[in-house]
């Protein structure tokens, strides 16, 4: 009986301790790094922000409760970010999206060259990013640049002036420069879908007959749908965190015209060493981007359960 | 498919198009490298100057801090890329392999470190480096790199793993090896493609990163190129060629990088669709 | 060389069971195939075997010794996968010593392993090549000598032919049994084609559900299946069934299916009259005669070249029949048969058989 118990018993216990640690020993290295680099930095950040944290005030450190959020609300550079950041955020991932996609159709039909073609046009994203910013803040500049002076010719500019210190058309240097940088994501990932897509859905549409819209429309869409509708989500989280092109730019101005919520935090953090302050808004864009992305997943979840 | 001529001359301008479009601000950075001081700004919007010189790119190379911003970014983005390929395989591996408890908290995990600012962590990095005395030091950076890279990078190689059969590890165990043997010798070899996408993926990132950079590091010593090109920037009197020139410099090793695996980052992206 | 005891063997993937219990001798040396529909448990049995899934509860010993907690690499058994799974980044050689070579066997003995079971398989010209430079048939053969070198206790083979095409699969069929000739080595075969069942086996052990259905000799699954799965599973094309009922009259029996009509039959003990049942008859044993008491409606005829299946309705039930009289190309509407007793399977109302 006892015989019977013991041959029907589980595994014994050393082999299960090492079957069931062997995933996470392989994981383990990866783990503890995001744990100790960005996971509690996080925590910090998020308690910094009720702090006093100036780093050159050894007094500072003391608790302070909400008082950086009442001076946030007070704070008219803030909600000038707050509305730059929709700006800027709106108009690159939505140009970026545009552009990607008309890339990834145009490079998914084989052509003769075309994986020279593909290297080419995805180059922009090897660019790093604050040469793609300097690069594009020098095309915008008309000693050395030739923008300005086509945009004069095209009759879209009054006179060949800089862009990037015309308060009202300076978002527009940075937006360029991030449409041109980031293309290649949007396309890379849609063409990565599209290739996923069986060929034969396609013929077999032609032959019952539907045109190349009809196609688009009927197939190329709807298995496109997810991969798009992720990629924006992510996309969107991450243009409205990105404030390289803007510091190296125009570090926010002209007169905090360019300045996003991002950049600004970095302004406090660097330029005036106030971290308490940095934190509390960088905690409040945290917020906002959450709820976003909460907001997306709800939607996406309520459109497949009525499909 | 049929198609008809004028539609592939419409497809081709429109290629080509977007070929001048992603080529021209990095053609003008080059032109701009080359052209003597002299024409810099009456052939300001020529599209090539009348007389070209290599003397930016000497002087940059000879008389300026920039070899050591070289040395100093080849450094930090080559351990960065190495480091974060072995990690991300490990994890990438466990991913893809086995069912464990903890692997949606993993994931989850991952996903949030790609959601929130990363900007949120320069206050709290920098104080919890700089009583290590890694602020200013280029292993400081490393690290930080590393972890930032190591999510997205996870979920690259798991791609690649999830496009391997698992009866090739099977046959393997059968044959004697164990897991670990079996990922080292049978299925790593067959994820060189997807380690050589890693590797330029984080490679270029951390080459490319400015924010951290400037945050942590302060003196000459230490810092990588996008310091030095910025405060090059914003302390001499601008002499643009000499920028350019660095500029180009910048580029070279994230760009032959990128060409060498940008076929890899497709077919990774797509390899867990079109396998599975 | 070994003998696989497997004892009263569960498995469940979380609460969902998959093998309810299955108790399996295998002698040393006997060449076992488990045949069965995709989904009965036979591969997941393989797997548990070979050390690749966790045995949830129950025995499995190889050679007396229980190895449920044996790594797979530890049991020394050879598997060959239906993918064959060979190492695209590395020669056929070195696919083939691989097992030898993570052992640290000595370099002479490796050469001379790769070597005989080179020429076993006609492998020679091969050795240099990778994987993906050779056929579907060169690249199973790969694959059945990566699994010979080793000379292991038992060779476990998972569906090894269903990628191939139907020529090649017959011919390594033969191959396979001839080899099996040669090595006498204990074989655990899965398989979901019952021909291949029916010509590699020693014995069959036939699945469904999790459950192991019936054990035995090819002949004796097709000559006495012991329930309806096995009776229809096994045979191509299937047997004919007829549900009615059984009814005892005297020292003879009849069955009357719902139409009205009634079949003589033996009579049977352990059987009930007026009890539910199922008839069954193979087609190849449906007689076509002129004076056949039955009459069958032609549906449809299907050549096969080696003879005719003949799709019927009688009394409103489609049969089929499988003959070789060239004749019934062009039978006209209806043709006469008899069911001869014999011939004939009953199944109780359990789907059990009834002798």
């Amino acid at each position: 009986m006892t015989l019977a118990a013991h041959s029907h018993a589980a595994k014994p216990l050393r082999k299960r301790i090492a079957d069931a640690s062997e995933p996470y020993l392989y994981s383990a290295p990866a783990l503890i790094l995001i744990i100790g680099v960005m996971l509690v930095p996080l925590v910090l950040g998020i308690s910094y922000a009720f702090r006093d944290i100036q780093l050159l005030n050894p007094f500072s450190g003391g608790f302070i409760g909400l008082d950086h959020f009442r001076a946030l609300g007070q704070d008219e550079a803030f909600f000038r970010a707050l509305r730059n950041t929709l700006w800027w955020t709106g108009a690159s991932v939505f140009l970026q999206f545009l552009f990607g996609l008309i890339l990834a159709l145009l490079l998914d039909k084989p052509f003769a060259g075309r994986g020279l073609v593909q290297a080419l046009v995805f180059l922009p994203w090897a660019v790093p990013s604050f040469l793609a910013g300097l690069n594009w803040a020098w095309l915008f500049n008309p000693v050395i640049g030739p923008l300005p002076h086509w945009l004069y010719a095209l009759g879209l500019l009054d006179a060949p002036n800089n862009i990037l210190s015309d308060p009202q058309l300076a978002m527009w240097g940075p937006i360029a420069a991030n449409v041109w940088w980031g293309i290649p994501f949007f396309a890379i990932t849609l063409l990565a879908a599209l290739q996923a897509i069986p060929r034969d859905l396609y013929e077999a549409a032609s032959i019952d007959g539907a045109g190349p819209v009809q196609r688009f429309l009927s197939i190329t869409l709807p298995f496109l749908a997810p991969t798009i509708a992720i990629t924006i989500l992510l996309r969107t989280v991450w243009i409205s965190n990105f404030a390289d092109l803007i510091v190296v730019m125009t570090n926010g101005g002209p007169a905090d015209r360019t300045q996003i919520v991002a950049s600004y935090i970095f302004t406090q953090a660097f330029k005036r060493l106030d971290f308490g302050y940095a934190s509390a808004i960088a905690l409040v864009l945290l917020v906002l981007l959450l709820v976003y992305s909460l907001l997306i997943v709800l939607l996406r979840q309520t459109l497949l359960n009525k499909g | 498919m049929r198609s008809k001529p004028i539609l592939t001359v419409l497809h081709r301008l429109a290629i080509l198009a977007y070929v001048v479009f992603a080529l021209f601000p990095l053609f003008w950075l080059l032109k701009v490298s080359v052209t003597p001081n002299d024409l810099l700004y009456s052939e300001g919007v020529r599209m090539w100057p009348s007389r070209t010189t290599f003397e930016h790119y000497s002087f940059v190379i000879a008389h300026s801090a920039f070899p050591t911003f070289f040395k100093n970014s080849l450094i930090v983005a080559g351990s960065t890329a190495v480091t974060v390929t072995i990690l991300a395989s490990l994890a990438g591996y466990a991913l893809s392999r086995f069912n464990f408890r903890a692997k949606y908290w993993i994931v989850a995990l991952m996903l949030i470190t790609q959601m929130f600012p990363l900007v949120m962590l320069v206050a709290p990095i920098f104080k919890m480096l700089s009583p290590l005395g890694l602020t200013n030091s280029l292993p400081g950076l490393v690290l930080v790199y590393t972890a930032f890279n190591v999510p997205f990078a996870t979920f690259l190689m798991q791609s690649f793993f999830d496009g391997i059969p698992k009866d090739l590890e099977e046959a393997a165990m059968i044959d004697g090896a164990t897991q670990f043997v079996a990922f080292r010798q049978i299925i790593l070899p067959l994820t060189l493609p997807g380690i050589a996408a890693t590797l330029g993926f984080v490679f270029t990132a951390a080459w490319s990163e400015l924010l951290f950079a400037l945050m942590l590091i302060s003196g000459n010593d230490a810092s990588t190129f996008p310091v030095g090109l910025l405060t090059f920037v914003s302390k001499f009197s601008v002499d643009f060629g000499q920028m350019m020139a660095a500029g180009v410099l910048a580029l070279i090793p994230a760009c032959l990088f990128f060409l060498l695996i940008q076929r890899y980052l497709v077919q990774g992206l797509t390899a867990g669709a079109v396998k599975g | 060389m070994a003998s696989i005891d497997i004892q009263t063997v569960r498995k469940s993937f979380g609460a969902f069971p998959v093998l309810h219990g299955v108790d399996l001798t295998i002698q040393d040396g006997e060449f076992i195939v488990l045949v069965g529909p995709s989904g009965c448990g036979k591969s997941t049995l393989l797997r548990m075997i070979a050390g690749l899934e966790d045995v949830t509860s129950g025995d499995i010993q190889i050679d007396g010794k229980r190895v449920n907690d044996l790594a797979p690499k530890d049991r020394d058994i050879a598997m060959v996968f239906q993918s064959y799974a060979l190492y695209p980044h590395m020669s056929v050689a070195d696919n083939m010593s691989y097992s030898l070579r993570l052992r640290r066997s000595a370099k002479e003995k490796i050469a001379s392993a790769v070597g005989g079971a080179a020429v076993k398989l006609g492998l020679e010209p091969l050795l240099e090549r990778r994987p993906k430079a050779l056929s579907g048939g060169q690249r199973q053969r790969v694959a059945m000598g990566r699994a010979i070198v080793r000379q292991p206790k038992a060779f476990l083979f998972d569906e090894p032919l269903s990628n191939l095409d139907a020529r090649l699969r017959e011919q390594m069929r033969a191959e396979i049994k001839k080899l099996h000739g040669d090595l006498r080595a204990t074989s655990i075969y899965v398989t979901h084609d019952q021909i291949e069942a029916m010509t590699l086996a020693d014995r069959i052990v036939a699945m469904h559900g999790g459950i192991v259905q019936q054990v035995g000799s090819p002949l004796e699954l097709y000559d006495r299946p012991a329930n309806l799965f096995v009776a229809g599973f096994i045979g191509s094309p299937g047997m004919n069934f007829f549900e009615g009922r059984y009814l005892v009259s005297g020292d003879h029996a009849d069955m009357r299916l719902p139409s009205g009509t009634t079949l003589p039959i033996r009579k049977r003990d352990g059987l009930e009259s007026g009890s539910a049942a199922t008839l069954g008859i193979r087609p190849e044993h449906v007689i076509l005669a002129d004076t056949g008491a039955l009459e069958a409606a032609v549906d449809l005829i299907e050549p096969t070249g080696f003879g005719i299946i003949m799709h019927v309705t009688v009394h409103g039930i489609p049969m089929k029949i499988f003959t070789q009289d060239r004749r019934m190309l062009t039978p006209g509407p209806a043709v006469r048969v008899d069911l001869p007793q014999n011939r004939l399977h009953l199944f109780n109302g359990e789907g059990k058989r009834v002798d």
